[in-house]
């Protein structure tokens, strides 16, 4: 027959996913009552609520980029970069609010990796949101405890004389790691370099891209 | 604060940003990152007070002990004087 089709997969061959029909749970209620009652009352707007939120999204690791691309380019933005991650993020203009930044530099004996053991403090006013995988029990457990082996599945394979140095952002201050440059990019512009470095890169679970 | 700290071995309730896998183990002062309000009055909307907090250096080897994948690999971490013995160096 030509529509041949079954109940559970789609016309292009996949299963259906199941909708999303779920009863809201406990602190899903919570969060939506304390957002309508802040309206409601006048302290907050839906109007600026959306703001806040598309604010949180326009955020990437493109930012990030930037910051580190500049710190290739200029050895006085880099050592203000590294004395104070947070003021020198501002004098390129973005707006990281109340971000506590520490960069910390990679070097050819030292690798830096970032975790939040405790929950999943990120620097999301500099990289926007982090990847689902940075928030498992999976890595944060296990970052802390066998670093070389994590880093090697995500196709990182580090020698012993470089030193791994973990970062566990267990209170105020969040954390972008400083990746060495790549080699053969003396020619590049400080644009074209943003584009070689990946979020992964500046958690520490990778490096940038090699010039093309 | 001493140069070299050990972390506290104590287990109060409540919400504690100082990890287990770090009480009783000991470290060096990387840096000092000066006051912040105390997480453990913060949390439950307390008057917190200030607290003196720190990052603190600790080798693998300490952490982990013979399980260590490699010694002399390092971990920092953010914590609050409060929870932190000053030892002789």
């Amino acid at each position: 027959m030509p529509h041949d089709h079954t109940d559970h997969l789609s016309p292009s061959g996949h299963p259906f996913r199941p909708d999303n029909d779920a009863p809201l749970t406990y602190w899903q209620v919570m969060e939506i009552a304390i957002r309508e009652l802040l309206i409601v009352k006048g302290i907050t707007t839906a109007a600026d609520i959306a703001a806040q939120i598309d604010a949180m999204d326009a955020r990437s690791p493109a930012d990030g980029a930037k910051v580190v691309a500049r710190a290739w380019t200029d050895p006085a933005f880099k050592a203000r970069l590294l004395a104070n991650g947070s003021a020198a993020s501002r004098e390129m203009g973005f707006d990281i609010g109340s971000l506590r930044l520490i960069v910390v530099e990679n070097t050819p004996h030292i690798h830096n990796v970032i975790v939040c053991t405790l929950c999943s403090c990120y620097p999301r006013n500099l990289l926007g949101l982090p990847p689902d995988w940075y928030k498992t029990r999976a890595y944060r457990s296990r970052v802390v405890r066998e670093p070389r082996k994590v880093l090697a599945e995500f196709g990182l394979v580090l020698p012993d004389s470089i030193r791994i140095r973990v970062h566990d952002s267990t209170a105020d201050m969040r954390y972008i790691v400083l990746p060495a440059r790549p080699a053969g990019t003396e020619e590049l512009s400080e644009a074209d370099l943003a584009d070689l470095v990946t979020r992964d890169a500046m958690i520490g679970t990778g490096l940038p891209k090699a010039a093309a | 604060m001493a140069d070299r700290v050990r972390v506290r071995a104590m287990m109060p309730p409540g919400h504690v940003r100082t990890p287990a896998y770090l009480r009783g183990k000991t470290g060096i002062i990387e840096r000092s990152l000066g006051d912040y309000p105390n997480p453990e009055q913060l949390a439950y909307r307390q008057r917190a007070e200030p607290r003196a907090l720190y990052r603190v250096r600790f080798s693998m080897a300490e952490i982990w002990g013979a399980a260590a994948e490699n010694p002399d690999d390092t971990l920092d971490a953010e914590i609050f004087a409060h929870w932190l013995e000053p030892l002789e160096s």
